[in-house]
């Protein structure tokens, strides 16, 4: 479904390369998580995907391929087609990824404008499902909000809602419950698992957090300084890491009860 | 969040506006006496109730003509500032948004018309496009006022541009047109508003100074600033000529900019 080969990205004013000879794969419904510390060169791998990178200041090569299409080389109007459509993209930061001015409903409903045909009244309903979907309470009521009226998570819902409104194949999820607490980043993750298994969209989850990643994807790949250290299931990478980095990302998740053992 | 804000400079600005706007609405159908009609028994009569304002040296109704003068200069400002705001507005969105050498090089065509004094700039546009008509001193000044209307809404749409949202409605795919209107334009009205009422105010005094200098509106149309070039002739033989002229001008100004001092407050408080 998605396929990135041999990926460099070097950034015009810096001497290393931000992400160096990334070759990854995401089958049709999976969960991919890509973990790695800051810098690594997990977000500017999802940017590259989403065409956010501005190609006048580096230099790209290599492919990444939805279905077969090559997205790293695709004309803007093309690239265009695409994001939203069969792209869809939830950030970290729930309360500033919404318009101020714009209610709720409608900014859900705004892929479905840009995108389909659909007349004012159908869109209504995508977008009333959809809110369902994701679990918000009175979907009605949050239809007709503002941003500023709902908590993070709640937001954070609606994100995931205006990202897979129109079901698109493939969900970037670029650290989506870090701005969030914990409870609520439990049941943001429970409804990632719905929606996947539901809709069979697959998604790619960057996140520093490896207890997050391990409790939503089946799939690992580890970043470090631009370099993809391991990619295996989530099972192989935690109880048989083979890259020193990972040992060492694993030994520093904090563990409940007991401190951690020094081998 | 429902809470209705009360702001007191909003609610004074509003009714002072409201009641000179509703007094000019009327004197555009209704005026007591006819502003032109002349009467030699009635010259340089001071404020009565037969003539609230006085009469002229030609023995007008100052007051009548006070309600025609305001009509016409509410009515130059208004069509001035709606240029100054739609243009500039367009450019800064366009420099603002797109960056690059359409910013460059319109920003420092922009820094050239803000080179010139207003006036100055003003009486150019004017001395091309020809004196003594209420259009022209419209288009000169609408020209005069796009550049400050494009610096301040190309900062808001430069600094929009970078916010996640508008990076989020890119990624749905919308069109640069559409984030630039239905995204961005919205969200920039918390800086135009403002400006627009500060435009307004320099517009009415733009008015007033090009019709004093005799390079605004001419007879038979009568400006609050022409009124008060006569007005300076018989200062001694009818001063409420000036002073109730003036207070309109003032009144006008002061309305507009106690509404902008509120509109600004609201946001600080909302920010």
């Amino acid at each position: 479904m998605l396929e990135i080969r041999d990926l460099h990205v070097k950034f015009h004013n810096r001497e290393r390369e931000a992400v160096s000879g990334v070759s990854l794969t995401i089958g049709d419904g999976e969960i991919v998580g890509l973990v790695g510390e800051s810098g690594s060169g997990k977000t500017v791998t999802a940017m590259s995907i989403a065409g956010l990178l501005p190609r006048k200041q580096c230099t790209l090569s290599g492919e990444i391929l939805l279905d077969g299409q090559d997205l790293l080389h695709a004309e803007r109007a093309v690239l265009r087609s695409l994001l939203g459509k069969r792209i869809g993209v939830v950030f970290q930061e729930p309360m500033s990824a919404m318009d101020p001015l714009m209610r709720v409903g409608e900014q859900v409903g705004e892929v479905l404008r840009i995108h389909t045909a659909l007349g004012r009244e159908e869109r209504k309903a995508r977008v009333l499902e959809a809110l369902q979907d994701v679990e918000l309470p009175d979907p009605a009521a949050v239809y007709e909000k503002y941003p500023h009226e709902l908590s993070g998570g709640m937001l954070q819902r609606a994100m995931i809602a205006a990202a897979m409104v129109i079901h698109p194949s493939l969900l970037l999820l670029d650290e989506p419950t870090t701005a969030l607490d914990v409870t609520i980043q439990a049941q943001i993750l429970d409804l990632l698992k719905k929606l996947n298994a539901e809709y069979g969209i697959s998604m790619m989850f960057i996140s520093h957090n490896l207890n997050v990643v391990r409790k939503l994807c089946s799939r690992v790949a580890v970043m470090q300084r631009g370099e993809l250290v391991e990619t295996g299931t989530t099972d192989d990478v935690f109880f048989h890491p083979q890259h020193p980095y990972t040992r060492h990302l694993i030994e520093a998740i904090p563990t409940r009860g007991r401190r951690k053992e020094t081998a | 969040m429902n809470k209705k804000r009360f702001n007191g400079y909003l609610t004074a600005g509003l009714l002072i506006t409201g009641i000179l706007v509703l007094l000019t609405v009327i004197g555009a159908f209704y005026t007591p006496y006819d502003p032109t009609a002349m009467s030699g028994a009635a010259k340089f009569q001071g404020p009565s109730f037969a003539h609230f304002f006085g009469t002229d040296n030609f023995g007008r109704d100052i007051f009548s003509r006070v309600l025609k003068g305001t009509g016409t200069t509410l009515t130059i400002a208004l069509a001035t500032v709606a240029i100054g705001a739609v243009v500039g507005t367009a450019v800064g969105a366009v420099t603002g948004y797109f960056g690059g050498a359409v910013d460059e090089v319109l920003m420092r065509l922009n820094d050239a018309l803000t080179a010139f004094p207003s006036i100055l700039l003003a009486l150019l546009v004017i001395s091309l496009v020809g004196p003594g008509n209420k259009y022209n001193v419209v288009l000169a000044l609408g020209i005069v006022f796009i550049p400050s209307f494009a610096r301040v809404t190309r900062m808001s749409f430069a600094s929009l541009r970078d916010t996640n949202y508008i990076l989020g409605a890119r990624l749905m795919g919308a069109k640069s047109g559409r984030i630039l209107l239905v995204h961005m334009l919205p969200n920039t009205m918390r800086v135009v508003l403002p400006a627009i009422t500060i435009g307004f105010n320099n517009a009415v005094l733009a008015e007033a100074s090009m019709s004093f200098l005799g390079i605004g509106v001419t007879p038979p149309d009568a400006s609050l600033g022409y009124m008060l070039s006569e007005a300076q002739g018989m200062f001694t033989s009818a001063p409420w000529y000036a002073l109730f002229t003036g207070l309109m001008i003032a009144l006008l100004v002061f309305g507009v900019g106690l509404i902008g001092e509120g509109l600004q407050q609201l946001e600080r408080e909302v920010a």
